[in-house]
């Protein structure tokens, strides 16, 4: 069988699902939630079809579908859509954790159930549209879109001080993506002026038809970076990040955490290394230095954390750390690791966000010194909590490992110094992972309302079980989710690879004459 | 020929999932039979492994099947395979045999306990793990079960969940772990950046076959670092200097726990790695040097602790920690299969000993107390002659097993050219004799020091429990039959024979022949440097009761530091656990993190407040003001205007 327009359908169908919602009679709360699951069930059997098809052994564009969308004075805005070994997994997580994430919150969410639903799924079109984007403003529009249903879901549905945290998800957001644009629309005029066409940029990046001056190369590396930076979070752009996890609802929280911050990690692997691969090469230790920082601190803050989601929430700086550090070691193993612990950061982050979720719903608190004994009360939420735990600290076997050994090795044959620090966050992770569990499941009970709270049930383990497996897949049998990477990612090295100076290390390559058409009308 | 590798490794897996998923609903005795039989079922196939291993021609005994690739990225490929060859071999069944044997026990000494199903899940996880470890064929395969081993002790430690000195013991184990850990994996990345490789076959190959790859200069500087490094991974896991403060925490496990994990298995995984890379180790010798040094330090260190501790496991905790010392000696002189020998006899010993005393514990209730035991003999008189068995054999006792592997790497550490290394382990073996008797004597010897309702219940153990002890006993006793040294006559040590296919990369240097009368003497003071700590333990908790407190007050000062294990952990508390917390709290996350950095995101917002409260005065809706506004906008522009034409 062969679907035509597949990527369409990914990022739409969630869309025409909340649309359908709208006119969905508002009375009966459980069909709109067995709707909205079966649904984006739907979307996530869907997206396995680009899974199964995907040319392994090509490492550009599949499934491509490109048609013209605005038209206007010589240049054009296509709608361009595709997907590589970067992108493939991204989509993939984006549509497994949807569903979760809305069976998860089947009771939590009492008020404004339909326009809850509705924002997740419009959260996912913007979601799945981000990694399928090739158009310069294409991609801008999805950003920004997906930002105004995580702005609702944080705002409307969020805790205590939720205003005061979906205004700095928002302002912060915003702050970096407006300089995004201006690079967008530079780099347009930079490139001729017709075109948003990321390929195209490409195509002529490659060809020598558009040569970067060095300092408008490093002002647009920036310009990106920084928009990418603040999503990520890399330090210290990261303090939205506990405010809104502190604030946001559960599905909220797994959804920002699950894919909302590989977005900033995306966009580096698709804009910044490739379009500007002298500025990252020059940019490469202070921001890998910045990693190191995240990791080191991220772990060491987290850990004195009192508030289990400000926990997880600084444990994932430490995270998203060590991928800007795999990343901009630019080797392929550092490449890969960095991509393959996207997608366990969104796995393990989104199911502990999953796990403090069911505990609040049972508990009506996250303050880590209200628990102690949950494990002889709640014996499978224990248990599940360990194997996440571990996927989270990297223990062999399971997927978390995979993704660090390889982002660790590919630094380590870059700078030995960078990867030894980056290496204590294996310790650091398990001492406040574990610091954590023993505070909350471990000891007596001598809260009379942790004996109170009951265990999980068939629907949280229908929520846990998927990811656990797939937890397990990825650990155990890496090697074919490696395979599907390997071309895209070569590609993006040896863009950065031929823009180093031959006699190596960091250094800027000898510039041409600067070939910027002068469209500035003077 | 061994198509049926993989099952070695799996039935304990299956095992374990079995339980851990499905063992509280179906009851104690499915458990059992699920537990107890899959580790039996894994050592009778390790039995036929092993069989089929020996009938193989000497130079035909390596066998590695890969069955399917686990990572692969550029040249950072892992198969997920498994290797069999003498040293696994050996491996393999010390680790289903003292494993399925201690299970056996644990029938009896966890019956009835809430979490019996959750006990055995994670002894048969933890059996996988070990053979996963041993039988890698490859670094990080081995790494799977070097940390996979970590996590299974990280459970059975904290196992009584209800107890918080259980789940910081386990706790510490596991994050001491990691920083050993963290070393081992720095160390295999760097074999990978050397040799491009992580597969120990092609990598040794590499390092046999092309000395000149590695001249003096450099080469071995790059061999010493990467066994340093992955030294650091044994160090934590083999609990030595400075990391081994975590094992005698982790006696807060059950009893079975720690004699199959702390004792016999687990944290000999150390000294296995360190002889599975013999062909690094055998040619550095900055490295060797330091192994050498680490492991007799330990040794002694460890047992000086030992001889005033008054819990009877961690007694049997720190002569751990002293025998790895010993065979980290034995790997540091390059004598690698004493080391493995040692191996060997000490898990059959030490499995014992602490099997005996979860029996002694089992008996009075759960007192670990050796201040409040005594006289145990006349009540328990199984497990007080097994003990006795242990006792001997680790004391190095002609003919118990012990004699044969201790002699052997202290007479190697001698030829080897390191006189002091020989003489503080003789010091040593000396001090062993003396704790483990003094702890003998202590328990089932003398006045009874507990009261009426223990003496009540008092009972030699279940045959459950008894007959492994008499087991493991058998094997203390003979189990050193396998390596003769040649100096009794009778041929060449045998299993020195058997392990040397899988040492062969390794470097050999230059010995000379020293006569076997020679070497009978060494044995001959040996064997004295034992008799004498056990007559002066006899002497002092036998002969003459008031001796001990009285040597004890006497020299309050050593007595005190000892007693308080040099005060280790006091210190790393205060350096660095401590400090880091609160750093971590007061600094970086109030400090930096609330403070500086989200105090200025906030102060941006602010100042932004500020300006638009400024600004807001311009949109005041008074028409006078905004015709004032415009008077002097215009002004402005006149004036403006004005300068531009003049």
């Amino acid at each position: 069988m062969q679907i035509t327009h597949i990527l369409s359908w990914l990022t739409y169908l969630p869309a025409a699902l909340a649309a359908a919602l709208v006119f969905f009679p508002g009375g009966s709360a459980r069909a709109l939630k067995w709707f909205a699951v079966l649904g984006s069930t739907g979307v996530f059997l869907l997206s396995l079809y680009p899974v199964y098809h995907f040319d392994p052994g090509y490492g550009g564009m599949q499934f491509v579908e490109e048609s013209a969308w605005i038209q206007a004075g010589g240049y054009s805005i296509s709608h361009h859509l595709g997907i590589d070994g970067i992108s493939l997994f991204l989509v993939a997580l984006t549509t497994f954790l949807t569903p979760l994430a809305l069976l998860a919150s089947w009771n939590s969410i009492a008020q404004r159930l339909k326009g809850f639903l509705i924002c997740m799924l419009l959260l996912e079109t913007g979601m799945v549209g981000v990694f399928c984007a090739l158009d310069l403003v294409l991609f801008y529009v999805f950003w920004e879109v997906m930002l105004i249903p995580m702005y609702f879901l944080i705002g409307i549905w969020g805790g205590e001080h939720r205003i005061y945290a979906a205004v700095k998800f928002i302002l912060y957001t915003m702050v970096g993506s407006l300089l995004m644009l201006v690079a967008i629309i530079y780099l347009f005029l930079a490139n001729g002026g017709t075109t948003f066409d990321l390929l195209a940029v490409y195509q002529n990046l490659e060809s020598g038809r558009l040569v970067l001056s060095h300092r408008a190369e490093f002002w647009l590396f920036m310009a990106f970076l920084i928009a990418f930076a603040i999503k990520v979070p890399i330090f210290p752009f990261h303090t939205w990040l506990p405010d809104a996890h502190v604030e946001a609802p559960t599905a909220g929280s797994v959804i920002l955490a699950g894919v909302l911050l590989k977005m900033g990690t995306y966009g580096l692997l698709r804009f910044c290394l490739p379009l500007f691969p002298a500025a990252a090469v020059a940019a490469a230790p202070y921001l890998s230095v910045l990693g190191l920082v995240g990791i080191v601190y991220g772990a060491l803050v987290a850990m004195v954390q009192p508030d289990l989601k400000k926990l997880v929430a600084y444990s994932s700086v430490s995270h998203m750390g060590l991928i800007i550090v795999g990343m901009f070691a630019f080797t392929l193993q550092g490449l890969e690791g960095a991509t393959m612990q996207m997608l366990n950061h969104g796995l393990s982050t989104g199911a502990l966000f999953l796990l403090v979720g069911m505990i609040y719903d049972r508990r009506h608190t996250r303050m880590i010194a209200n628990f102690g004994g949950l494990a002889h009360n709640s014996p499978v939420l224990a248990a599940f909590f360990l194997v996440v735990t571990l996927s989270s600290i990297g223990l062999p076997g399971l997927n978390g490992f995979v993704g660090e050994v390889l982002a660790l090795v590919g630094t380590f044959l870059r700078n030995r110094t960078y990867a030894a620090i980056a290496a204590t966050g294996m310790i650091l992770g398990a001492v406040y992972m574990l610091w954590m569990y023993q505070r909350v499941f471990l000891g007596k009970v001598t809260d009379p309302a942790n004996a109170a709270m009951g265990d999980i049930r068939s629907r949280d383990r229908a929520v846990l079980i998927p990811i656990v497996i797939m937890m397990l897949w990825m650990g155990v049998y890496s090697a074919p989710f490696l395979r599907r990477m390997d071309a895209s990612l070569e590609l993006v090295q040896k863009r950065v690879h031929d823009a180093r100076a031959p006699e190596g290390g960091y250094q800027v390559r000898q510039l041409k004459t600067p070939a910027i058409r002068k469209s500035d009308g003077r | 020929m061994l198509d049926y590798l993989w099952l070695i490794p799996l039935l304990p897996l299956a095992g374990s999932a079995l339980n851990g998923l499905a063992g509280k609903r179906l009851g104690s005795s499915f458990v059992t039979w699920v537990g107890c039989g899959s580790a039996g079922l894994a050592f009778l196939a390790a039995a036929a492994a092993v069989l089929d291993l020996v009938r193989a021609a000497p130079q035909n005994r390596e066998v590695l099947i890969s069955y399917f690739t686990w990572i692969a990225c550029g040249d950072f490929v892992a198969e997920a395979q498994f290797l069999l060859d003498p040293l696994s071999g050996v491996m393999i069944l010390v680790v289903t045999g003292v494993g399925f044997v201690i299970h056996v026990y644990s029938i009896g000494y966890m019956h009835g306990d809430g979490g019996y199903y959750r006990f055995f899940s994670y002894m048969n996880l933890f059996l996988f793990a070990m053979l996963v470890l041993v039988m890698a064929g490859n670094f990080l395969m081995m790494f799977v079960g070097w940390e996979g081993v970590g996590l299974c002790s990280y459970l059975l430690i904290g196992y009584y969940i209800d107890r918080k000195s259980a789940g910081d013991a386990g706790k510490k184990a596991f994050v001491v772990n990691r920083i050993g850990d963290v070393g081992f994996i720095l160390g295999v990345f760097l074999v990978f950046a050397t040799f491009g490789s992580l597969d120990f076959a092609e990598v040794f190959r590499q390092i046999a076959s092309a000395p000149v790859r590695f001249p003096a200069e450099t080469g071995v500087g790059l061999l010493t670092a990467i066994a340093l490094l992955l030294f650091v991974g044994a160090i934590g896991k083999s609990a030595q200097i400075p990391l081994y403060v975590w094992l005698p925490d982790a006696m807060e496990g059950p009893t079975p726990v720690s004699a199959l994990i702390h004792a016999a298995t687990m944290v000999t995984a150390g000294v296995y790695m360190v002889v599975r890379c013999a062909p690094i180790y055998s040619r550095s010798e900055a490295a060797l040097g330091v192994v050498t040094v680490v492991g007799i330090l330990t040794a002694w260190l460890a047992a000086t602790i030992g001889l005033t501790q008054t819990d009877i496991k961690r007694v049997l905790a720190y002569s751990t920690v002293s025998q790895l010392g010993y065979m980290f000696v034995a790997a540091g002189v390059t004598a690698f299969s004493a080391g493995i020998f040692h191996l060997m006899t000490h898990a059959f010993f030490k499995a014992l000993l602490f099997l005996g005393a979860g029996s002694v514990i089992h008996a009075m209730g759960g007192e670990q107390d050796l201040t409040r035991m005594g006289g145990l003999r006349r009540y328990a008189p199984i497990t007080y002659r097994t003990m006795c068995i242990a006792a001997l054999a680790i004391s190095g006792i002609f003919p118990l097993a012990g004699f044969f592997s201790k002699d052997e790497i202290l007479f190697s550490a001698w030829a080897g050219g390191h006189p002091v290394v020989w003489a503080v382990g003789l010091a040593t073996a000396g001090l062993t004799a003396f704790y483990m008797f003094r702890l003998t004597f202590l328990a089932f010897h003398g006045p009874e020091r507990f009261g009426d309702d223990v003496r009540h219940h008092l009972h030699e153990s279940p045959p459950s429990m008894t007959i492994p002890l008499v087991i493991l006993a058998i094997l203390a006793t003979v189990g050193g039959f396998v390596g003769l040294p040649p100096w009794m006559g009778l041929g060449p040590n045998r299993f020195a024979e058997f392990l040397a296919p899988a040492l062969a990369h390794a470097h050999r240097p230059e010995t000379h022949e020293i006569s076997h009368s020679v070497e009978f003497v060494f044995a001959l003071v040996s064997v004295l440097a034992a008799l004498i700590g056990i007559f002066l333990a006899r002497y002092m908790y036998v002969g003459n009761p008031a001796a001990a407190g009285l040597l004890a007050a006497r020299a309050r000062g050593p007595y005190t530091l000892l007693y308080r294990k040099y005060y280790v952990d006091e210190i790393y508390d205060r350096l660095l656990v401590n400090p880091i917390v609160v750093v971590s709290r007061e600094m970086l996350w109030k400090g930096i993190d609330v403070g500086i950095v989200d105090g200025t995101v906030n102060g941006v917002g602010a100042s932004m407040r500020v300006w638009g409260g400024l600004l807001k005065y311009v949109q005041n809706g008074l028409v006078r003001s905004y015709a004032s506004w415009i008077l002097t906008g215009a002004a402005l522009l006149l004036y403006y205007v004005a300068r531009m034409r003049g």
